[in-house]
C-alpha cells in the first residue's frame, strides 16, 4: 500500500482510500446540489408572478418534493460525509478510515439510489409529489406509482448512511493516534462522532416508516389508515422522530467546520472547547425529544403541545452557548477575512437568525399562525443555506489547498461569497414577510398581495444559483492552477492536517504521528 | 488459521488494496430493489432484475466474507483492526435495535393513544361520533372502525381471532410459549458453545452450535406453522386492520432476523467443522453471529410479552 493511486476510472470505482472516497462524496454532493438547485429554480420561476405560467401544479409539487429530497439526502448529507472522509483521519492521525472497503460501498450506493429516485420523474404518474416529508395518506393512498421506487431509494441510501456512520465511529473510537484523547480531538471530529450516533439511531426509524408505507400501499396493512384502526398522524410522529434529529445531522458537522475555521482567522484558540463538546452532546440528546414541534397543529393533547414546546425552547440554550463561543473566539482576535472566514462569519450571523425564527416557531400558540406558511420555509432555509451549505463551502475553501496543493484565487472567492451572501438574503429574507402575512408553502399560485415578496425572492434565487456556478469555476480553476500552497496554508493554523505536505500524500499517517 | 500464532501487532493498520467488491455490491443491491419495485408495480420484467440482482449481491457478499476470512488467516488483521470489526458489529446491532424500536413504538402508539382517541376518549376523541360512530377501542382490534361505522360496506375487516394469551393454564398447547422456550434454550446452548470454544473444546463447540442451529430451525418451522394457522383458520392476515399489520410486521421482521441469524450460525458451524476455523482467542465471525443471536432473542422477549402475553 505504499504506492499511489491506480490509473483511470478504476481508481475511483475500486478505491479504498479515504481521500479518494472523500473526493467522490464531495463531487457527487455538488452534482446533487446543482440538480436540486435546478428544481428550486423551476419552483422560483413559477412563483415569480401570481397565476400559473410555466409548469402544471402537479409538476410543481414534484419539484418541491424532489428539491427537498435531493438537497437533504443528496447534497448536504453526502457533503459532510465527504468532509469527514477527508478530514477525520487527517485530524486524528489515522492511516485511513477504519473499514475502507465498506467506506467505498457506502459511497457507491448513493449514485444508484439517486439515479433511481431521479428516474421517477420520467415514470407514468410522475415523480413523488407529496413533499419531502411524505405525509400519509398523501404518500400512500394518493401517491403516484413511483412511490415504490422512492421507498426503495430511501432504503438503500439509509443503508449507505448507516454504514458511513458506523465507519466514522469506528475510526474515531479506534484509530486515534496515541495521546489523542477524546477531549483533545478537534471539534469537527467530536461533532461528527455525535452526528454518526444520531444517524445510526434514526436512519433505521426512517427505514421502518417507509416500510410501513410500502406495506400499506402494496400489502393492505392499515398502519396509517384509521378505518383499520391505524392513524395517519402516527406517520408524522415516526417521521419526525427521524426528521428532527436529521436536521441536527445536517448542522452539527457544520458547527465543527466553523469551529475549525474561526480560530484560525481570529488567531486565537477556540473559546470554551469543552463547553462546545457538551453543548453538542446536549443538542443531540434534546433532538430526540422535540420532534412534535413539527406537529403543533395536528391535534395533539394540550400536555403534549406544552411538553414539546418547552423542550424545543430548551435547545436554544446549548445552541446559544455555541454562538456565544464563536463570538468570544473572535473577540479581540487579530482577524482577517479570507474567503473561508467570510463564509464562517456569515454562518454565525445568519444561522442565528434561523435559530431565532426557530424559537418563534417553537411557541406552540404562535406556530398555529406560522405553520405551513413561508415563514417556516424562511426558517429552515436560514439554518440550512447559510448554515449547512455555507459551512460546507467554507470548509472547501479552507481545506482545498491541502487537498489539491494549490491556493484558490482570493478575489474570485470573495466575489463568490458576496454573490452568495446577497443572493441568499434576497431570496429568503422576504419569505419571512410573505409567511407572516399568510402565504402558504408548497403552492404554485398565490394571492396578488404576496406578489412583491415573491418577485424579489425569485431574483435572489437566480443570483444565488449564479454564485454556485462561480464556485464550481473557482474549484476547478484552483485544482488546475499552478499556484502551490504552503504546507501550513494559513497563518499558524491548529491541527494535525497542517503538519502534512500540500497536497496531502495519497497515504498519510501510516504510522501514528507523535503528539505534543 | 494455522498462522494465527504468528499474528503480531502490525505497526501499520491494514488498509486493503483496491477492491471490486463494493461497486458490485452496490449494483447487486440496486438491481434487487429496482426489480422488487418493478415487481410490486406490476411489470413483468421485475422478477428478472430482482433475481439477477439478488444473486449478484449474494455472490459478492460471499466473496467479501471469504476475502476477509482469508486476510485474517494470512495474519493481516492486527488486534486494532479486529477491534474495528467488533465496533462495527456492535453499532450495526444498535441500528437494528432502533429499527425494531420504531415498530414497537408504532404498536404502543396505536394501542395506547390513537386507538382510544378513535374510540372517542379524551381530547383526541372528538371525531369519533362524526367519523366512526359506535367504535369503541379494545386491543386486539377485532372490529375495525370501518366495520363498526360502515357495517356490511366495510372494506377493512378485523381478524376473526387474535394471537393473544389464552390464559396460563393453556400455555402448554400455546405455540408462542414453546417458541419462547426454544429461543431461550438456544441462548443457553450458544453460550455453552462459546465457552467451549474459549477453552479449546472443538467437538463440544460443534455439538452445541449444531443444537443451536437446530433450535433456530425449529423456531422458524413453528413460526411458519403459526402463520399458516393464522391465515387458514383464524382469519388473521396482513389486511386484518391494525392488529394484523402490527402483528405480522413485528413477528415477520423478527422471523426474518431469526432466519438470517440461523443462516449465519449454520455458516459458522460449517466453517468450524469443514475448515477448522475459529480459535479460542480469534473467533470474530462466530462472536458476531452469537451477539446477533442474543439480540434476536431479546427482541423476541419483547414480542412475547408485548404482542402475545399482555395483549
Ligand atoms: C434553535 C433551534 C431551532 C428551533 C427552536 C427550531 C424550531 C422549529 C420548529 C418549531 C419548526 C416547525 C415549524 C412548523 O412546521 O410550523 C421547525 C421547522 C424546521 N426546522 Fe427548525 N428549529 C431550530 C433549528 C433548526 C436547524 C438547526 C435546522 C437544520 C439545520 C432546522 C431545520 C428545520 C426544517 C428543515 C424545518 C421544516 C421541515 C418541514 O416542515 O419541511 N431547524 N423548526
Ligand atoms: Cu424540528
Amino acid at each position: 500500500m505504499a504506492h499511489g493511486p491506480a490509473q483511470g476510472i478504476r481508481r475511483w470505482l475500486y478505491t479504498t482510500n479515504h481521500k479518494d472516497i472523500g473526493t467522490l462524496y464531495l463531487w457527487f454532493s455538488f452534482a446533487m446540489f446543482l440538480l436540486g438547485g435546478v428544481f428550486a429554480l423551476v419552483i422560483r420561476a413559477e412563483l415569480f408572478e401570481p397565476g400559473m405560467q410555466i409548469v402544471e401544479p402537479e409538476f410543481f409539487n414534484q419539484m418541491t418534493t424532489m428539491h427537498g429530497l435531493v438537497m437533504v439526502f443528496g447534497a448536504v448529507m453526502p457533503a459532510f460525509v465527504g468532509l469527514a472522509n477527508w478530514m477525520v483521519p487527517l485530524m486524528i492521525g489515522a492511516p485511513d478510515m477504519a473499514l475502507p472497503r465498506m467506506n467505498n460501498w457506502s459511497f457507491w450506493i448513493l449514485p444508484f439510489a439517486f439515479a433511481m429516485l431521479s428516474s421517477t420523474l420520467f415514470m407514468d404518474g410522475g415523480a413523488p409529489n407529496f413533499g419531502w416529508t411524505f405525509y400519509a395518506p398523501l404518500s400512500t393512498t394518493y401517491a403516484p406509482p413511483s412511490v415504490t421506487f422512492f421507498i426503495f431509494a430511501v432504503h438503500i441510501m439509509g443503508a449507505s448512511s448507516i454504514m458511513g456512520a458506523i465507519n466514522i465511529i469506528a475510526t474515531i473510537v479506534n484509530l486515534r493516534a496515541p495521546g489523542m484523547s477524546y477531549m483533545k480531538m478537534p471539534l469537527f471530529v467530536w461533532t461528527w462522532l455525535i452526528t454518526a450516533f444520531l444517524l445510526i439511531a434514526v436512519m433505521p426509524v426512517l427505514a421502518a416508516v417507509v416500510t410501513m408505507m410500502l406495506f400499506d400501499i402494496h400489502f393492505g396493512t392499515s398502519f396509517f389508515n384509521a378505518a383499520g384502526g391505524g392513524d395517519p398522524v402516527m406517520f408524522q410522529h415516526i417521521f419526525w422522530f427521524f426528521g428532527h434529529p436529521e436536521v441536527y445531522i445536517m448542522i452539527l458537522p457544520a458547527f465543527g467546520v466553523v469551529s475549525a475555521i474561526i480560530p484560525t482567522f481570529a488567531r486565537k484558540s477556540l473559546f470554551g472547547y469543552s463547553s462546545m463538546v457538551y453543548a453538542t452532546a446536549a443538542i443531540a440528546f434534546l433532538s430526540f425529544v422535540v420532534w412534535a414541534h413539527h406537529m403543533f397543529t395536528v391535534g395533539m393533547p394540550l400536555a403534549g403541545e406544552m411538553a414539546f414546546m418547552y423542550m424545543t425552547m430548551l435547545i436554544a440554550v446549548p445552541t446559544g452557548v455555541k454562538v456565544f463561543n464563536w463570538v468570544a473566539t473572535m473577540f479581540k482576535g487579530s482577524m482577517t477575512f479570507e474567503t473561508p472566514m467570510l463564509f464562517s462569519v456569515a454562518f454565525v450571523i445568519l444561522f442565528t437568525i434561523g435559530g431565532f425564527s426557530g424559537l418563534m416557531l417553537a411557541i406552540a400558540p404562535a406556530d398555529f399562525q406560522y405553520h405551513d406558511t413561508y415563514f417556516v420555509v424562511a426558517h429552515f432555509h436560514y439554518v440550512l443555506v447559510p448554515g449547512a451549505i455555507f459551512s460546507i463551502t467554507a470548509g472547501v475553501y479552507y481545506w482545498l489547498p491541502k487537498w489539491c496543493g494549490n491556493m484558490y484565487n482570493e478575489t474570485l472567492g470573495k466575489v463568490h461569497f458576496w454573490t452568495a451572501f446577497i443572493g441568499l438574503n434576497v431570496t429568503f429574507f422576504p419569505m419571512h414577510f410573505a409567511g407572516l402575512s399568510g402565504m402558504p408553502r408548497r403552492i404554485p399560485d398565490y394571492n396578488m398581495m404576496f406578489a412583491d415578496w415573491n418577485m424579489i425572492s425569485t431574483v435572489g434565487a437566480f443570483l444565488f444559483g449564479a454564485a454556485q456556478i462561480l464556485f464550481l469555476f473557482n474549484v476547478i480553476a484552483t485544482i488546475r492552477s499552478k499556484r502551490p500552497a504552503s504546507d501550513e496554508v494559513w497563518d499558524r493554523p491548529e491541527g494535525l492536517e497542517w503538519t502534512l505536505p500540500s497536497p496531502a500524500p495519497y497515504h498519510t499517517f501510516t504510522k501514528p504521528p507523535p503528539l505534543s | 488459521m494455522s498462522t494465527n500464532n504468528e499474528v503480531v501487532e502490525h505497526e501499520t493498520y491494514y488498509v486493503p488494496e483496491q477492491s471490486r467488491l463494493p461497486i458490485f455490491a452496490s449494483l447487486g443491491l440496486f438491481l434487487t430493489v429496482f426489480g422488487a419495485g418493478r415487481m410490486l408495480n406490476g411489470s413483468d420484467d421485475g422478477s428478472m432484475y430482482f433475481f439477477v440482482g439478488a444473486l449478484l449481491f449474494a455472490f459478492v457478499l460471499w466473496s467479501w466474507f471469504s476475502i476477509v476470512i482469508a486476510e485474517n488467516m494470512r495474519g493481516l488483521n492486527s488486534m486494532q483492526l479486529k477491534r474495528s470489526y467488533v465496533i462495527g458489529m456492535g453499532w450495526f446491532i444498535f441500528s437494528e435495535v432502533m429499527f425494531f424500536a420504531a415498530f414497537f413504538g408504532a404498536l404502543w402508539y396505536v394501542r395506547s393513544l390513537a386507538g382510544p382517541w378513535l374510540g372517542g376518549e379524551g381530547e383526541g376523541g372528538a371525531a369519533n361520533p362524526l367519523i366512526w360512530p359506535g367504535y369503541q377501542h379494545e386491543w386486539p382490534v377485532m372490529n375495525t372502525p370501518d366495520m363498526v361505522a360502515n357495517g356490511d360496506k366495510a372494506k377493512i375487516l378485523g381478524p376473526e381471532q387474535s394471537m393473544s394469551n389464552p390464559g396460563l393454564s393453556n400455555w402448554a398447547s400455546w405455540l408462542p410459549f414453546w417458541n419462547t422456550v426454544i429461543l431461550l434454550a438456544s441462548s443457553v446452548t450458544i453460550h455453552i458453545a462459546h465457552s467451549a470454544l474459549k477453552s479449546n473444546k472443538r467437538s463440544v463447540f460443534n455439538l452445541w452450535l449444531t443444537v443451536t442451529v437446530l433450535l433456530g430451525i425449529a423456531f422458524i418451522i413453528l413460526q411458519i406453522e403459526e402463520y399458516v394457522h393464522a391465515y387458514r383458520e383464524m382469519g388473521l392476515t396482513l389486511e386484518s386492520g391494525i392488529y394484523g399489520a402490527t402483528f405480522f410486521l413485528l413477528t415477520g421482521f423478527h422471523g426474518a432476523h431469526v432466519t438470517l441469524g440461523t443462516f449465519m450460525l449454520l455458516l459458522m458451524l460449517l466453517r468450524s467443522i469443514l475448515k477448522g476455523h475459529f480459535k479460542h482467542d480469534d473467533s470474530f465471525g462466530f462472536d458476531a453471529a452469537a451477539w446477533y443471536w442474543h439480540f434476536v432473542d431479546v427482541v423476541w422477549l419483547g414480542l412475547f410479552f408485548y404482542v402475545y402475553v399482555f395483549a
